[in-house]
């Protein structure tokens, strides 16, 4: 039981950290804190569910799945998530929180709706890769390779990629300049409206990662975007807004509450990432990992 | 000031005549001035320049506060039902604000995000007591120790909830211009010249969140009376972030602000509902959209002009925007 808790753990953590990642990321350098953040996971979810029953239908082969799965998350993320900040967050930058908030609740009121207009409201499921992969014995539990191999690895592959690309390649560290000084990096030449575009795009990119990783796993229907949202915040604000290795840790936190929860007191899974929250948000309102020497994005 | 009175006047009369003409009308009306008086408890955090996303939190658990005692027949009037269930948000709102007003801005939205959700998910979750998701019915209680039909009773509801209205938001201008709420203005510009002058600042901020879960939590006792259902989903964030919306689109800038944005809401998702029925919300978040970028004052804005545009002080361009 605390074994299959662990490992439903390890799979639903590293779904959650997909998502959060980019969030947390957005807030680390825009300073917003995208509401919308969740539509982009759900329209990953059904460009990817789509894409591969397309693919099943012309009669292509199952691996073709995952290639498709990073392309539909790359092409949300330039396509929806570049238009809307291209569009409309670049214009409140200078104004209030609040209708920075504000605008992307706006845009996720028009992207569930979109959702539901393009994708219909029928649940859509297209689990064959997940089949695919086939299952993996852990101590004399089966559980399906994808979610206990391929997701975590996809998430390390994700966590270890946007460090080094924070820390090694120029432009990650023309991003990390522009979040610790917007003037003085533009001063030395950072074009701060691309950083900006182009981390926005990246975050809502990991979102539709998450989302695309997750249409195998369960049936998608309207309302699965405001759902992780939330989640997505919780695991976010334990780790502190803006860290990325916290979010690490905090996204298998919440996994693993949550799926103890499922064992053993099932009423309250749901609760679980929720209450962690709130008491990491009452007692270290800047989050569980901002002493460590972790850096800020 | 004189304008604030003439649109407060004229929104008034229009309410008060509309009904008689269209009695149709009277719920959806209800429902919306409900809505609003949780946009008013948004504005008066606003003015402190702080944002909740999680007001439904006050809206849902009054309302069940008053599905609970109508279904245990205990106070069954509306006389006694809307007080006690008001008092119980307020109560709720005054044991959270103890330890919420020390924090501000994106924390100040999160934690009143994650206290709703978890809200939420116990009212979604402890099915033998609340029902679950499916709610529950709320009996219609006696009026004045009277037993009235349906009709009646929603016609005299929706009177009795303009005049709360009325009442609430002449109490709201008038703490606005109070040194408490005038304090909460300083909150928002200057919090540390605030402590200097020898107030505290979370003594202000708590003031205004006690109002702020009083009138959602009034606003979730009328609703469930009039609904006859009550359903977790009011507690949901979805449901919390309209009530910001409605703030927005009414304007922040006068009390009957949120009673223009809230009218205007339900217009637009009524009409949304028959002529594009899938995309209400999208038809919503256009609306909120161009209020942003082409009427930030609101509609009260609109209406009260450029001059009397009292919109608080744009705040300080951000320093760093990681910070």
């Amino acid at each position: 039981m605390i074994l299959l808790a662990a490992l439903d753990g390890l799979a639903y953590g590293s779904l959650i950290f997909l998502v959060a990642v980019g969030l947390s990321l957005i807030f680390g350098v825009l300073g917003v804190l995208n509401i919308a953040h969740g539509s982009f996971y759900a329209i990953g979810a059904y460009v990817a569910a789509s894409a591969v029953l397309a693919a099943a239908g012309m009669g292509l082969p199952t691996w073709l799945a995952f290639p498709l799965f990073l392309i539909s998350a790359i092409l949300v993320g330039v396509v929806v998530g570049g238009t809307v900040e291209a569009l409309l967050l670049r214009r409140v930058y200078r104004k209030e929180e609040v209708l920075q908030l504000l605008v992307t609740f706006a845009v996720f009121m028009i992207l569930e709706d979109a959702q539901k207009v393009i994708f219909g409201t029928q649940p859509l499921f297209a689990n064959a890769p997940m089949n695919w992969l086939g299952t993996i014995e852990v101590f004399g539990i089966f559980y399906t390779n994808y979610q206990l191999v391929l997701i975590p690895l996809v998430a390390l592959a994700v966590l270890v990629g946007l460090r080094t690309f924070l820390r090694r390649t120029s432009f990650g560290r023309a991003i990390v300049a522009v979040t610790q000084d917007r003037e003085a990096a533009m001063a030395m030449g950072i074009d701060a409206t691309r950083v900006y575009l182009i981390t926005f795009i990246i975050g809502a990119s990991l979102a539709a990662l998450g989302g695309a990783l997750s249409s195998s796993t369960t049936s998608l229907t309207p309302g699965i975007g405001s759902g992780m949202i939330v989640l997505s915040f919780a695991v976010a604000a334990t780790a502190g807004l803006g860290r990325i290795e916290g979010a690490a840790v905090a996204a298998l936190m919440i996994g693993l509450g949550r799926s103890a929860a499922v064992y053993f007191a099932p009423e309250f899974d749901v609760l679980i990432p929720y209450l962690i929250m709130v008491v990491v948000l009452l007692i270290k309102p800047e989050g569980l990992f901002t002493t460590l020497q972790t850096r800020k994005v | 000031m004189s304008r604030q009175i003439v649109i407060g006047a004229g929104l008034l009369i229009a309410l008060v005549v509309f009904p008689l003409l269209s009695p149709w009308s009277t719920v959806i009306l209800t429902v919306a001035l409900c809505e609003g008086l949780a946009a008013l408890g948004i504005l008066v955090l606003l003015r402190a320049g702080q944002v909740s996303f999680g007001h439904g939190l006050y809206f849902a658990f009054s309302a069940y506060v008053v599905a609970f005692m109508a279904t245990a027949r205990f106070g069954h009037e509306v006389l006694l039902l809307v007080p006690i269930a008001t008092a119980a948000s307020g109560l709720l709102a005054a044991l959270i604000g103890l330890f919420i007003v020390r924090y501000r801005a994106i924390f100040f939205g999160m934690l009143n995000l994650a206290i709703s959700m978890v809200f939420f998910s116990l009212l979604e979750k402890l099915f033998s007591i609340t029902g679950g998701a499916d709610g529950k019915r709320v009996p219609r209680p006696t009026l004045a120790g009277m037993t009235l039909e349906r009709e009646s009773f929603e016609f005299w509801m929706f009177y009795i909830t303009l005049a709360l209205c009325v009442v609430a938001a002449l109490f709201v201008a008038r703490y606005l211009l109070s040194p408490g709420g005038k304090a909460l203005e300083a909150i928002k510009s200057n919090e540390t010249r605030l402590e200097y002058l020898g107030v505290s600042s979370r003594k202000v901020l708590f003031g205004a969140y006690l109002l702020s879960g009083l009138l959602a939590g009034l606003g979730g006792a009328i609703i469930a009376l009039v609904s006859g259902h009550v359903t977790p989903e009011l507690a949901y964030w979805v449901r919390s972030g309209e009530f910001v919306f409605i703030a927005i689109l009414g304007g922040a800038g006068g009390v009957a602000g949120p009673f223009l944005g809230a009218l205007m809401f339900q217009i637009i998702r009524g009409y949304a509902a028959v002529y594009a029925p899938e995309t209400w919300h999208a038809v919503l978040g256009v609306m909120l959209l161009i209020i942003i970028f082409f009427a930030p004052t609101g509609l009260y804005g609109l209406i009260a002009g450029k001059k009397r545009a009292a919109k608080p002080p744009a705040a300080v361009e951000r320093a760093g925007a990681g910070q």
